[in-house]
């Protein structure tokens, strides 16, 4: 058995590759439906229903795909400049405290100035805090995938104490939870007696302005050029470092919005709960995606239906909702698969 | 409190050697992998894998050291699962072995559900007993230390020794680093790439699987889920830190479970005015720290993250 590169590959063949990687993905979960004593047709069925079968489950399916649209678009960007940023999650939670901080009381102001200023304050801060493991990256060559994984468990400690202590809501009722945000800060909900809130439109905004910087821009061409060669961009003199730092700015703010959406559109208080892993979801979202910033709002959407789906299935016939979880792990790995596929053709001798 | 007094009590050492035994064999399972030239990010999935089929294996009738070896298996299987993924595939390292942590993880707590679909508190079983060898164990300080902790720790020192010993004393030592470092001229020696690599990552991550089944079959006696809680990710560090040696990786682990044992020691007493919140971080900020100063001087094995296919170079 041979792997030969392929010499062109069709568009049929690269929008395909992924649709069957995850239909692939849904016929080994099946084998784990089947253990659990349902039938997975109906399960699957149900699961699609759960998730889209109303304007409910659809707005609910939209608000859980928001975040993991940043995160998803933070990892795409880091990923195209070989910046193995796996902190997504602990950038989120810089960016939910800024809000806190910023949005429970300190400053108000109308909500029309109050909900970009904490979206930028909050990137701001996750852009600067992805930084740290930057700049020992490119200074004192510590590996970037380490020192972000481990940074996210000191921010969460970070969030444990501040909500445990300082931030700790005194009318909470001993709850571990920060104030909530002014309502100034709250985004808009976006259709009524839904929880689809102002993020969504924001998060879509971000994906076409990351795709037209990565399309058309210098800035853009830049990071893909050194993701693919850093040694050839040195070469052909671009400012590389820069690049990176740019880079490292622009994933680490992505991410963090995430959090500020979050935090201000659905919970509006800081928890320790506040993210159900969106951070390490966004890299299954970037590579479902191939790292293309509008593929990522389709593979946030396709997650996010697995995780709503396989809530009200779970509850329909009982089956545990990890089965949401190892769903989503099983489809990164066919994707990488499928990817392969597209790259290379198997020569069997 | 002072710290001083800390050091010279045996039950803090016992501790310490006690909470290293996991980060033991999850360092040398992924140092044997990258000496091979794979990066194995899978190691938290595995270690979480291993933690439940150990457990299950016992809880549903087998023996201890049954459970060992099945969770050694499992731990191999995912091992395979990650070299077919990047060494015969070539895909990315990074991308891969966290997909492997997250099919070990959330199949772990899915398999767990399933088994045991309503139950609030987790049943126990019988764990591993401390060991009391007889003339050993008698040795002041050194005796309680070292020789009555359980088999499990006993076997994660030998395993150093054997991993040491394999590594960089024999033939199949010799073609497993070459093949971390200069694949091509492994290759140009009659050496199957794919095979050693292939073998170094189920061994591995058999390795880590154990290091996951200690904590359910000798540290607790029931599963949790999530319980290996970052220890995974703390290997990786160690395996920086050690500058892929056997024997600085067991330094390496012996100093972070100190630090471990620091942390518990200090936040019940909690006569410091700091958070023990804090105290929980040192683990994670004394890594990072560890790894800039190891990493100015590290020499990475030469061909770790490239991948290797015949005929290309």
């Amino acid at each position: 058995m041979r792997f030969e590169p392929r010499e062109s590959v069709t568009l049929g063949w690269q929008v395909g590759a992924p649709l069957l990687a995850v239909l692939g993905s849904m016929l080994l979960c099946s084998g784990l439906i089947l253990w659990a004593g349902a039938d997975p047709l109906s399960a699957w069925r149900l699961l699609i229903k759960g998730a889209m079968g109303s304007t409910f489950a659809l707005t609910e399916t939209l608000t859980r795909a928001t975040p993991l649209i940043f995160t998803g678009l933070a990892a795409a960007v880091a990923f195209r400049a070989k910046l193995w940023n796996i902190g997504g999650e602990g950038q989120f939670y810089v960016g939910a405290c800024m809000a806190t901080w910023l949005g429970t009381g300190i400053i108000t102001l109308p909500a029309w100035l109050m909900i970009p200023f904490l979206f930028l304050s909050g990137a701001l801060a996750g852009g600067l805090f992805l930084l740290i493991p930057t700049w020992l990256k490119t200074h004192l060559k510590a590996d970037e995938v380490v020192t972000t994984l481990l940074l996210n468990f000191v921010v969460l400690l970070v969030v444990n104490w501040l909500v445990f202590g300082p931030w700790k809501d005194p009318m909470a009722m001993g709850w571990p939870q920060a104030a909530p945000v002014i309502d100034q800060a709250m985004l808009p909900i976006l259709i009524p007696k839904s929880s689809l809130h102002l993020g969504f439109i924001l998060a879509l905004a971000c994906a076409l302005a990351v795709w037209w910087m990565m399309r058309f821009t210098i800035w853009g061409f830049e990071i893909r050029a050194v993701g693919a060669s850093l040694k050839a961009s040195t070469f052909a003199g671009m400012p590389v470092q820069a690049t990176i730092i740019r880079t490292a700015l622009l994933s680490g703010g992505l991410a963090a919005m995430a959090g500020v959406s979050e935090l201000c559109g659905v919970k509006g208080y800081l928890t320790l709960d506040l993210s159900p892993g969106f951070g390490y979801s966004g890299i299954v979202v970037a590579m479902l995606a191939a790292l293309h910033p509008l593929g990522v709002v389709l593979s946030a959407i396709f997650i996010a239906v697995i995780y709503i789906g396989a809530d009200s299935m779970s509850r329909a016939i009982t089956i545990s909702n990890y089965i949401a979880d190892v769903t989503t792990a099983v489809s990164l790995l066919m994707v990488l698969l499928a990817m392969f596929l597209t790259r290379y053709r198997i020569r069997w001798k | 409190m002072d710290i001083l007094s800390l050091f010279l009590e045996t039950g803090f050492w016992l501790a310490t050697v006690r909470m290293a035994t996991p980060l033991i064999f999850g360092t040398m399972g992924e140092l044997i992998c990258e000496r091979a030239g794979v990066l194995n990010l899978g190691i938290e999935g595995i270690m979480a894998a291993g933690c439940m089929s150990g457990w299950t294996w016992v809880f549903l009738g087998g023996t201890l050291w049954g459970g060992v070896l099945f969770a050694a298996m499992v731990g191999a299987c995912l091992g395979l699962l990650h070299a077919v993924f990047t060494v015969h595939l070539g895909l990315s390292q990074h991308v891969t072995g966290l997909g492997i942590t997250m099919l070990g993880a959330s199949l772990s707590s899915f398999v767990f559900r399933m088994l045991l679909p309503q139950v609030t508190t987790p049943p126990k079983i019988t764990p591993f007993a401390p060991l009391d060898i007889p003339v050993l164990s008698a040795l002041p300080f050194i005796g309680p230390v070292l020789f009555s902790q359980t088999a499990l720790t006993l076997l994660a020192f030998v395993l150093v020794g054997v991993t040491a010993y394999v590594l960089l004393r024999t033939p199949l030592g010799l073609a497993l680093r070459m093949v971390g470092e200069h694949p091509l001229a492994a290759e140009a020696q009659g050496l199957s790439v794919l095979g050693l690599r292939t073998g170094a990552v189920m061994v591995g991550s058999a390795f880590m699987a154990v290091g996951g089944a200690f904590l359910t079959l000798a540290a607790f006696d029931a599963y949790y889920i999530g319980m290996v809680n970052g220890r995974g990710w703390i290997c990786i560090a160690l395996v920086v830190f050690s500058s892929w040696k056997p024997g600085k990786a067991l330094l390496g682990a012996l100093l972070f479970a100190a630090f471990d044992a620091i942390q518990m020691r200090v936040q019940q007493q909690s006569m410091t005015g700091i958070p023990y919140q804090f105290y929980l971080m040192l683990p994670y900020i004394c890594s990072i720290l560890a790894l800039i100063v190891m990493s100015r001087k590290a020499a990475y094995p030469k061909a770790l993250l490239v991948p290797f296919r015949k005929g290309e170079r």
